[in-house]
């Protein structure tokens, strides 16, 4: 593909983009206003005290004393200058209160996504090589059991060998606390707390790569083509690689692209049971508090998040298929 | 009148160093007459709070915090008898109007400013006033505010207002930087990120989502005090997550809703753990179905009657509370001032209750049912939704036939102010005095539609007239017999169905000690707590 079709291609897309960003605002606006109750209701539910005065003044300090249209042309506009607003519960900038939270989401859904990828094919090709033979069925029964088992019950049941039996690892959190370390300690500190959330975020996701990888190679291996490669005496390695692998790799990364941005929304559980400080946590407890910005906020970050990987998903088809970029 | 010399006394004995044995006489505190320096006490903390301030926010979980940070003139043993923080004496006037507070001399603010009666003043007249309904209630009734001098405070009332004092915990009027809040908008002044109190302890970090830091101030005027170099509350959301981190010592202490009470029975048995119940008298949490009279035929005290003995009150609290509280007698908990001694335990009577609905004229139809109604359970967890469940049975039982409908708390407290509901659960803290937390609940002036006010819009003459004798009685034996015979009166009506009167468990690690020693528990300074 020529550079300049490449960026027509590409500020095509970003502009989709856009529009599919303010119709999510829109939506998720007036969803989360339909819900019963507000901010000013749950703020005096939970002072346990008050009296109309009370209400009246939270209502007014909040903005929703204004009709609905007015808040939503508000919102929208400030957003469209890069200001998320600010949490009246909080009193945080919205902004910051993401910024807080995020780098603990990416940390864990990132280790858990690479994590799931990388052993997913590799056992997913080791299966496939040894076809029929223990160490495939090995494989593919306990892809099964992960695909099969619920995630909490997975996490649950990591704590309880880690932690509670073998006393290895911490079970929430993401650092020790007060410990004051830095650099590589403080890397390997966060690490040891992010092994339990990980493990159980990812081996989902690395039960379905490894089955898809194990069905596409064995697809693959049926070609034509994979009989000419082995007929012109290609080493069998070379051709598990370059001819088997990297066809069969396909489906694997459309799945992936479209599961990379469910990982972010599925953490929330995995946040909640690990006491993980991350978005999907900061989004049900606004949720819980009817913290409209706060929430607004995280679902404008989260839907661009999807948005550029599926964006990083097309662009990566490019490398890997270079048929597409005839297209 | 000047309040006893025993007051004073104590006063001078604390100065002296000398405080333990006179202020509680508790075997606990003899111990540790040489107290233990050092240690970081981890503690647990549910919901996380959204700001550190007293007054801007009021939820349990951000007093827990606050009570740390900040403090009150007095605090209060488990009989609600007054004792000197902030203020080391204070009088009270012959006609019961003038309050005069003595504070203690060397006070400061963790950023190094003395604390003064002006502080006091502000934030009784201006910061609580402005922003705590419940603070504005009662100091409405302040005719002058004046400080004669840096370390005295004279409050004149309009007239006497017996329940007075009970006002000046830290859960309800926190002593505010004037010199920090005074001319800004309050709740959202920048100063709100770093709390600046006097307490024991100082604000240190907060990560959100993870923990919450504070550690020793070192100008706390108390000499040699805290004993602890800090305090870490961790925030887990996970109910069973929190129960693991206790049981595998990740955290040494947790407290109110931290541990659900189902769990609480393999935490009573596990060695390194004490669990104790004691240390909620201030607020004395009472717990009911609450109807709304305006549906029929919850207006007629027969079948309010009929439903409050259909319900197995014991089975309630060893069943679901796994004996974490104890059974209710009426609208007032027994730990709350002006309690009627006399009042037995409600009667769990079904062939009674049959017989009062049956009187009532609400007669069953073909398929057994009186009538129906919607029950909105409470959004605050497992339990609650456990208790819902046992009411529908129990109704059923005397052919009321009970929907149940979930909602979350916002939802929750949006359904109760606009009175859209049938039934549902309710619990209030009580502040040590019917006027300041119950007559709330049953006056018809209070019928708001705001929760926590009258919002089952019950509505008695004669209830209004004892509330306001009560209220307005300069004499407390005048006082007591107006509650009593309101007592009698509403048990009569049945216009709640008392369930419990609550407690909730503060779990901590043996070595940590003095953790419940006023009748405030989990919100005292912790300026004597030790890790041995």
């Amino acid at each position: 593909m020529s550079p300049l079709r490449f960026l027509r291609f590409l500020l095509a897309r970003l502009a989709k983009m856009i529009v599919v960003v303010f119709a999510i605002i829109c939506v998720n606006f007036l969803l989360i206003h339909a819900a019963p109750g507000d901010p000013a209701s749950v703020i005096a539910g939970q002072s346990g005290a008050a009296d109309a005065k009370f209400v009246e003044q939270l209502r007014h300090e909040f903005g929703l004393d204004k009709p609905l249209s007015t808040q939503l042309w508000i919102y929208v506009s400030s957003v469209a200058e890069g200001d998320l607003g600010i949490s009246h519960r909080q009193q945080r900038t919205v902004l910051s209160l993401i910024m807080e939270r995020l780098p603990a989401t990416l940390l864990l859904t990132c280790v858990a996504f690479a994590f799931a990828l990388m052993v997913g094919i590799a056992l997913g090709a080791a299966a496939a090589q040894r076809v029929g033979t223990w160490a495939d069925s090995v494989i593919t029964v306990m892809a099964l059991a992960f695909y099969a088992t619920p995630i909490f019950w997975v996490g649950l049941m990591l704590v309880l060998v880690f932690s509670v039996w073998l006393g290895w690892l911490p079970s929430f959190g993401m650092n020790t606390v007060g410990a004051d370390l830095h650099g590589w300690a403080a890397m390997a500190d966060t690490a040891q707390y992010l092994v339990l959330p990980a493990l159980t975020l990812g081996l989902f996701y690395l039960a379905v790569y490894a089955r898809l990888t194990r069905s596409a190679m064995l697809d693959v291996a049926g070609e034509d083509y994979i009989k000419t490669a082995r007929a012109k005496g290609v080493p069998e390695g070379r051709i598990l690689r370059r001819h088997i692998l990297r066809n069969a790799l396909l489906p694997v990364v459309t799945l992936a692209g479209i599961q990379a941005g469910q990982l972010i929304g599925g953490s929330v559980l995995v946040e909640t049971v690990f006491a993980w400080p991350g978005i999907g946590r900061l989004a049900f407890d606004a949720l819980l508090a009817r913290d409209y910005q706060v929430l607004l906020g995280v679902f404008l970050t989260t839907s661009i998040l999807v948005l550029v990987f599926n964006l990083l998903t097309d662009l990566l088809y490019l490398v890997i298929d270079p048929r597409m970029q005839a297209q | 009148m000047t309040y006893p010399t025993r007051r004073t006394l104590m006063t001078t004995a604390a100065l002296a160093g000398l405080a333990s044995q006179f202020v509680i006489p508790s075997p606990v505190r003899a111990q540790t007459a040489v107290p233990k320096r050092g240690g970081t006490l981890t503690s647990l903390l549910t919901p996380e709070p959204p700001v550190l301030i007293p007054g801007v926010n009021n939820q349990g979980p951000t007093l827990i915090v606050v009570s740390k940070i900040y403090q009150s003139l007095l605090e209060f043993s488990e009989k609600l008898e007054p004792k000197p923080l902030l203020a080391k004496s204070w009088e009270l006037s012959d006609d019961r109007k003038t309050y005069t507070f003595h504070l203690q001399d060397n006070v400061k603010f963790h950023d190094g400013t003395p604390m003064t009666a002006d502080d006091v003043i502000f934030s009784i007249m201006k910061f609580h006033f402005e922003l705590a309904p419940r603070a504005r209630g009662v100091f409405s009734k302040i005719k002058s505010a004046t400080a004669p001098d840096p370390h005295t405070v004279v409050l004149t009332l309009d007239a006497p207002f017996d329940p007075f004092l009970l006002m000046f915990d830290v859960t309800t009027v926190a002593i505010m930087p004037k010199h920090i809040y005074d001319g800004t908008d309050y709740r959202n002044n920048p100063a709100n990120q770093k709390p600046i109190g006097t307490g024991a302890f100082q604000f240190s970090e907060w990560q959100r989502g993870n923990f919450i830091a504070l550690k020793r101030f070192d100008q706390y005027w108390k000499p040699g005090q805290p004993y602890l170099d800090g305090i870490t509350y961790r925030i887990v959301p996970d109910s069973q997550s929190r129960a693991l981190a206790l049981q595998t010592g990740q955290v040494m202490m947790s407290a109110a809703n931290d541990i659900e009470p189902f769990d609480v029975p393999r935490f009573q048995t596990q060695p390194n753990l004490t669990v104790e119940t004691a240390g909620w008298e201030y607020f004395s949490p009472l717990m009911w179905i609450e109807l709304n009279h305006r549906v029929k035929p919850l207006d007629d005290a027969r079948v309010r009657q009929a439903m409050s003995m259909a319900l197995d009150r014991d089975f309630i609290l060893k069943r679901l509370w796994f004996n974490v509280g104890k059974l209710a007698t009426g609208p007032v908990a027994s730990t709350t001032k002006y309690y009627d001694p006399s009042l037995k335990p409600l009667p769990h009577d079904i062939k009674k209750a049959i017989a009062l609905l049956d009187e009532a004229g609400v007669k069953p139809d073909a398929n057994g049912v009186r009538f129906k109604i919607r029950h909105l359970t409470l959004p605050y967890g497992e339990i609650w939704a456990r208790l819902a469940e046992y009411f529908r049975a129990s109704m059923k039982q005397i052919g009321i036939e009970v929907t149940l409908e979930s909602t979350d708390t916002g939802g929750w407290a949006r359904r109760l102010s606009d009175w859209d509901y049938d039934t549902s659960v309710n619990f209030l803290y009580q502040y040590g005095d019917p006027t300041l937390g119950v007559e709330r609940t049953y006056v018809s002036t209070n019928i708001q539609k705001v929760v926590f006010t009258n919002t089952g819009g019950y509505v008695n003459p004669e209830v209004d007239k004892l509330f306001t004798d009560g209220r307005n009685g300069a004499d407390p034996a005048d006082r007591q017999k107006a509650f009593f015979a309101v007592q009698k009166l509403l048990v009569e009506q049945i216009p709640q169905i008392w369930l419990l009167e609550m407690a909730f468990p503060t779990i901590h690690d043996t070595k940590v000690k003095n953790v419940i020693t006023l009748g405030t528990g989990i919100h005292a300074p912790f300026d004597d707590v030790t890790i041995s």
